[in-house]
């Protein structure tokens, strides 16, 4: 009776909305490549943050004042006086550094697997949009705590704009609204850190969602499990059902529902992952001064500059290229222009073969020293700047350009390995 | 076994990476701190600071985000207890921790106005509050004829001198291992106060650990969460293992 009640519900619902249709298109008929190995987790734990950071910022703003002369002290009624405010205002400054581990995470399995090339140019330049909205989210939503590193960081980087030739006064003035740093330029960021960047980035990641079902998931292997139509012997055939939408065109093969098999695997990697950020969650929620700087434990002070202003450590690749050149202007150019090459990645490399595992040993030990480099600059981006730490940062940026440079060159005649026609076991 | 490789790259690369950031972060012009070992759990040690805090402090210093009574119920301290010996300004019970200083007259009289010490903790470390109040010294080229050697040319005057008594500057040369000839200063021992230097070092301790427990009330508490959490997803992790080992069974 009750079962039958719940399928004519449905039913009433699916004749109005496709959410049966959608469920099985995305979700329970969707085909996913078999091996997905531990890269694959981050997509998912990104969405997780997201969430997290969405719904742990509701609660937040219920007690948030976004106002020069009560932010701060807002604040520390919500770690104080508000039940269960401190974790609260925990999961959400930790979410947001864990979200660009995750982010960093989720791109380099790009990287490493080839997920960026043709046929998935879109969906990375939808991915890379993410990135540069999730910077800006992450830059405002800095500044809201108006701690002094809040406000010293947010004069350093605001003042870049600065460097753009005529307009440049004018647009920094422009971005404050006012002519420093001021409550003005408090509750600007806190209307786009709350309502505009969410919103952009929630169309931005439903889109990332729809491109990536449109193409399909690449895996580990780079071999498309997607088969020309009648290609395939019926034994060999996925065992399972997959929507019309992808079983009409393609013959599919080593593939596996989405959900329930990757939803149970996901479900895995959010313990694991919750494990870890628990931990650093509950017992160094200051991550050792990277999550939450010293001089933020002290209000904006205009007159009273940090001894050493650093960004958080997740600008710290960017800052990094953006310090070791002497002149302002240049140095900004070379900072977005690091961000500019990740956009064009999809036509720096010009290989067909996908996975770094049937690629040369060039390929290989350009994506490491890529790796390796990002890291440094990373490193580099927390630290003073020292004459040393400044030569390092200029190889370290040397190589970081690098690797697209010398990509767009060897990918075209590579030295590949042969790929297999299927994934094995 | 490549893979294997790359594993391990990548986990040297970052253990290498945040080593040399914490030692970079460490590193700079550091001053030698004392170890404060305050045990925020010691709830004696919490109202012996929180007194000496009333009694030398607060004068100067407001605890403007700290509640009284959000203080005696973390500390202990019955409600008419509190009211009766550790509310000396005679605000409310549910109010903030402030003093009547006026902050532009206080600027004028020391240089600039005294901080508030609700975060002073989280700001500075616990270690930097220990050693700091116990590295006054006699400079009467100062204002208030003290210096401090943690902060240099600071503006407070040695408020718990009569406890301490007095130390002076001692430089004297000491050659280091490149046989190379440096100026080492150090504090000698204090002259002249009520507390010898071990009851001395007690006072600021509970001073201390009181200021770290202000700057974060609810760390105790956080932590004692925080277990009961890790043991959830510990336990959830190994069911959640199990659970996608038997629906991937009938793929493999």
């Amino acid at each position: 009776m009750l079962m039958k009640l719940a399928t004519d519900f449905m039913g009433w619902i699916d004749k109005r909305l496709p959410v049966t249709d959608a469920w099985n298109k995305h979700l329970a008929q969707y085909p996913a490549p078999k091996n997905f190995n531990f890269w694959y987790f981050f997509g998912s734990l990104a969405m997780l943050v997201l969430v997290n950071q969405i719904v742990t910022g509701i609660w937040l703003t219920m007690n948030y004042e976004p106002s020069g002369d009560g932010a701060f002290a807002s604040v520390e009624y919500i770690m104080r006086d508000v039940d269960f405010g401190w974790l609260l205002r925990y999961m959400h400054s930790t979410g947001a550094s864990a979200f660009f581990v995750v982010v960093y995470m989720h791109m380099m399995r790009g990287l490493m697997y080839g997920s960026y090339q043709k046929p998935r140019e879109l969906l990375w330049i939808f991915g890379m949009l993410i990135f540069l909205v999730l910077m800006a989210e992450a830059f405002m939503g800095y500044l809201l705590p108006w701690g002094n590193m809040s406000y010293w960081g947010a004069q350093v980087i605001i003042s870049l704009f600065g460097a753009v030739p005529i307009i440049g006064d004018d647009l920094t003035l422009w971005i404050r609204g006012d002519y420093v740093i001021s409550g003005a330029t408090l509750n600007r960021f806190f209307a786009l850190h709350v309502i505009a960047m969410p919103l952009v980035l929630v169309v931005l990641v439903f889109l990332h969602i729809l491109a990536l079902h449109e193409v399909g998931s690449n895996n580990p292997e780079g071999i498309d499990i997607k088969k020309p139509k009648g290609s395939v012997k019926p034994e060999e055939l996925s065992k399972f059902t997959f929507h019309k939408q992808y079983s009409e065109k393609y013959d599919i093969v080593d593939a596996v529902p989405f959900h329930p098999y990757y939803s149970v695997k996901d479900i895995m990697g959010v313990a694991g992952f919750l494990f870890l950020f628990c931990w650093v969650m509950f017992f160094a929620p200051e991550g050792g001064g990277y999550f939450m700087e010293a001089p933020n434990f002290t209000p904006a002070n205009g007159l009273k500059t940090p001894e050493h202003i650093a960004p958080v450590w997740y600008f710290g690749p960017f800052y990094t290229i953006l310090r070791v050149v002497p002149d302002k202007l240049l140095g900004a150019v070379a900072m977005f222009g690091a961000i500019v090459m990740l956009f064009a990645l999809p036509w720096f490399d010009r290989g067909i073969v996908k996975s770094v595992r049937y690629r040369s040993k060039l390929h290989l030990v350009n994506l490491i020293q890529f790796a390796i480099c990002f890291v440094v600059l990373g490193a580099l981006g927390t630290m003073p700047a020292t004459p040393t730490a400044n030569l390092i940062g200029v190889i370290a940026s040397f190589g970081y350009f690098g690797f697209f440079i010398a990509l767009w060159f060897y990918s075209k005649n590579e030295n590949t390995k042969p790929v297999p026609e299927r994934i094995a076991d | 076994m490549k893979k294997l490789i790359i594993a391990a790259t990548f986990g040297i690369l970052f253990s290498v990476t945040t080593l040399l950031s914490f030692t970079a972060v460490a590193s700079g012009p550091s001053i030698h701190l004392d170890k404060a070992n305050n045990d925020l759990s010691d709830k004696e040690s919490l109202k012996k600071g929180f007194k000496t805090y009333l009694n030398y402090c607060l004068g100067c210093h407001q605890l403007q985000y700290q509640r009284y009574n959000r203080t005696f119920d973390d500390l202990g301290i019955d409600k008419a207890d509190g009211i009766a010996n550790y509310m000396p300004t005679g605000d409310k019970v549910g109010g903030h921790i402030l003093n009547t200083m006026p902050e532009n007259e206080a600027a004028k009289w020391f240089g600039s106005a005294p901080p508030d010490l609700t975060l002073e903790a989280r700001l500075r470390s616990p270690d930097w509050i220990y050693t700091y109040l116990r590295s006054f010294y006699i400079d009467e080229s100062r204002p208030f004829d003290v210096n401090n050697t943690v902060f240099k040319d600071v503006g407070m005057p040695h408020v718990l001198q009569n406890l301490q008594g007095v130390s002076t500057l001692v430089v004297h040369k000491e050659l280091d291992e490149h046989g190379e000839e440096h100026e080492v200063s150090s504090l000698s021992p204090a002259m002249g106060g009520s507390l010898t230097a071990e009851e001395y070092d007690v006072v600021v301790r509970d001073l201390t650990n009181f200021l770290e427990y202000v700057g974060e009330p609810n760390k105790l508490e956080r932590k004692a969460i925080g277990y009961w959490v890790l043991a959830f997803l510990f336990f959830f992790f190994i069911i959640s293992y199990f659970l996608k080992k038997e629906y991937w069974k009938d793929v493999h």
